[in-house]
């Protein structure tokens, strides 16, 4: 039994090393094919040939005269030690702008988790409880249409009514919200205007996610809906309200919050054309600006980041399934 | 595949979206691959349809029993499709999308200037026609799409086959691979690859690579993870049957089993999932246009209609809304018709 779990722990963190290795590999190999020689970017040959000097120091200091491993290499160790590189237009370190940064996306993925769950579960509820029926049949055909609608259309469409008709609430900027002193201690908090400039993204990116989490549960409940303890707890007289939020629900949203614990990592950067269009200045802007100015060094560290960071979230959730229900943990041990 | 079933449902009335089967399918997916819960992230989105199809399913005529929607779905597709022909080709167009009128600069429906008379859906920005720049828009934005979930498929289907098929070493080293290809979110992914291609913004111009095939490459290789783990779920089930245990006892050799028997067995599942796949593409191609990297201007996309004038916003609506729109309903069109696919055809492997 224990020794079941742990060994489920050592495969995965294996796993871990792999993915995090290949990656990083991966994005190291595409950033040095590029065309294009960043000393050459620095001190461009225009400036004559009396900067050979500075170029060939300039190469040194880079590492750019070792050897590909070798500069694979040297950049992991950089890497494990929290080295993420240089912004090129602004000197500071990438770290530092992940520091800023991540917060801002990390909040806003919690406000849409949060979001659409609390949207979802009654709604996937009432379909199941009501399966076949006209209410089923309008929340299946209204959530068919929301997985269809793309976020940038939502995005826009909310700034333009929000921002040219009503003015209720700002459509761009932010203010830093309760996580951001964590990460930056320099900064103060101004939790009611965070608010404010966070609900329009989070009510975005939740929209997709609600019609996702609202068919998985509604699926799994009328499966449970189906089993003989529901048939039992009627039996003894339990009132349906009861039965639906404490007896079948639980058993129910093991899929559901399976794919919810997987967003994570999706919705952490992965939300760039929200936070773009909102202004946001998250991950995916970031990424975004990185791309722009095509900063490769940059949107590499960037990369690396939401991969590490997806990879952990999804160890960590299929950590907590395998401690939750053992049939998860024999199931993937053979594997 | 497990055996056909009775319809769980019974007579239970309109096609409910993941059925009272699905949760079976869920834990009966997992017996066989014990590692596909890692990165269903996604499956929600395109849940399968659990509905058993009846004894009669298999007999019907094609296009027979589609109801109202599925009709109006297909006129859409081939409405824009058609409309995209056209506008490329030549053969009827809808005025000249690179014209400009100053007169027209930013009227449109709902536009702050007011109305342009002449011009269906207005201008744009710099007084160029929408209902041109729409057209031949449609033309790129399915180039694209259609173009990167071809290479998707070819790509990731091949590889999602062999993955199946061989299992053992070859299956672990391609699912690893799609593992990796997976822990980047997929937009991320497209927008490093595109900015990797396309090379600095100086040289993007006289880029090797024209604009479009950019693109095609780096949605296609984005979905080929997400493609070749369908089709390897979908080829290790398939391969446990006896006609196959039939055909290598014949002497039919790996290859020749992937093609003859697997193939034509994995390929209606595919198919459904094409549909959304199109769909996916045609919002990632506007995503990606808005995040600066799409097709680039002049030649319009509805995605760079979008992005070209999405600082008009509040002033001139529509500029930005008519390409959303067209997106949208494309999209829902494509993504009921995969539902319908994928209903008619049994289909009950994991989604993308």
């Amino acid at each position: 039994m224990r020794t079941e779990l742990l060994r489920f722990i050592a495969r995965r963190l294996i796993q871990l090393a792999i993915v995090l290795l290949v990656v990083t590999f991966f994005t190291f190999l595409l950033i040095r094919l590029l065309p294009g020689d960043p000393v050459q970017t620095i001190i461009p040959f225009a400036k004559g040939p009396q900067f050979a000097k500075e170029r060939a120091q300039l190469r040194q200091d880079l590492g750019l005269n070792k050897s590909f491993l070798g500069q694979y290499w040297s950049y992991l160790i950089g890497l494990l030690q929290g080295h993420l590189g240089h912004q090129y237009s602004s000197g500071l370190p990438v770290s530092k702008l992940v520091d800023q940064s991540l917060p801002v996306s990390l909040q806003l993925m919690i406000y849409a988790q949060v979001i659409s769950l609390v949207v979802a579960i009654p709604l996937g509820i009432v379909a199941a409880y009501r399966a076949g029926t006209k209410t089923d049949s309008a929340i299946n055909t209204s959530s068919f249409a929301l997985l269809a609608l793309p976020n940038f259309v939502l995005a826009l469409f909310l700034s333009f009514l929000i921002g040219a008709k009503l003015h209720w609430l700002p459509t761009a900027g932010y203010a830093p919200g309760w996580l951001d002193p964590l990460f930056d201690g320099t900064q103060h908090m101004h939790l009611g205007q965070h608010l404010t400039y966070m609900i329009l993204p989070s009510i975005t990116l939740a929209v997709g996610q609600i019609a996702v989490y609202m068919r998985l549960l509604r699926s799994d409940m009328i499966a449970t809906l189906q089993e003989n303890f529901i048939t039992l707890a009627k039996a003894k007289g339990i009132t349906n309200r009861r039965i639906l939020w404490r007896h079948a629900l639980r058993p129910s949203s093991l899929t559901m919050l399976t794919v919810a614990g997987l967003n994570v990592g999706t919705l952490i950067g992965g939300a760039i054309v929200v936070e773009v269009i909102y202004d946001l200045p998250g991950m995916g802007e970031k990424i975004f600006q990185a791309v722009e100015a095509r900063s490769y060094v940059e949107l590499q560290s960037y990369v690396v980041v939401i991969a590490v960071l997806f990879v952990l979230v999804n160890f960590l959730v299929d950590f907590l399934y395998a401690v939750l229900d053992p049939r998860i943990r024999r199931a993937r041990t053979p594997a | 595949m497990p055996e056909p079933r009775p319809d769980p449902r019974g007579g239970a009335p309109g096609p409910g979206f993941g059925g009272p089967g699905a949760p079976a399918e869920a834990i009966r997916r997992d017996e066989a691959d014990p590692s596909s819960l890692a990165f269903e992230g996604d499956a929600g989105m395109l849940q399968v349809d659990a509905v058993a199809a009846g004894p009669e399913s298999g007999r019907r005529r094609l296009g027979g029993g589609l109801n109202v929607t599925a009709w109006i779905a297909i006129i859409w597709i081939v409405f824009v499709v058609l409309i995209a022909v056209l506008a490329k080709t030549g053969l009827a167009t809808w005025g000249d999308p690179q014209n400009s009128i100053a007169s027209c600069a930013s009227k449109g429906p709902f536009a702050q200037g007011g109305s342009a008379p002449g011009h269906l859906l207005g201008c744009d920005s710099i007084g160029r026609d929408m209902v041109a720049r729409l057209a031949l828009g449609a033309w790129e934005s399915l180039l694209v799409s259609v173009g990167a979930i071809t290479v998707g498929f070819v790509i990731g289907g091949g590889l999602g086959l062999i993955a199946g098929y061989f299992g053992g070493f070859v299956d672990t080293l391609l699912s690893g691979m799609f593992n990796v290809l997976l822990s980047v979110p997929a937009i991320v992914l497209a927008l490093a690859l595109v900015a990797f291609l396309e090379g600095s913004p100086e040289n993007a111009a006289n880029s090797a690579l024209p604009d479009w095939v950019v693109l095609i490459i780096a949605i296609g290789i984005v979905s080929i993870p997400l493609v070749g783990r369908i089709s390897r779920a979908s080829a290790l089930s398939w391969s446990q049957r006896e006609f196959v245990l039939a055909a290598r006892a014949q002497g039919a050799k790996g290859g020749r089993i992937m093609i003859r028997e697997l193939l034509p067995n994995v390929a209606p599942a595919m198919f459904s999932i094409a549909l959304l796949g199109v769909a996916i593409a045609i919002v990632a191609e506007g995503t990606l246009a808005i995040l600066g990297v799409g097709v680039r201007p002049p030649t319009p996309s509805w995605g760079n209609i979008i992005a070209l004038d999405r600082g008009l916003l509040l002033t001139s609506p529509h500029i930005v809304f008519e390409p959303s729109i067209l997106i949208f309903l494309t999209a829902l069109a494509l993504n009921y018709l995969g539902d319908v696919v994928r209903t008619r055809f049994d289909v009950r492997e994991a989604g993308i």
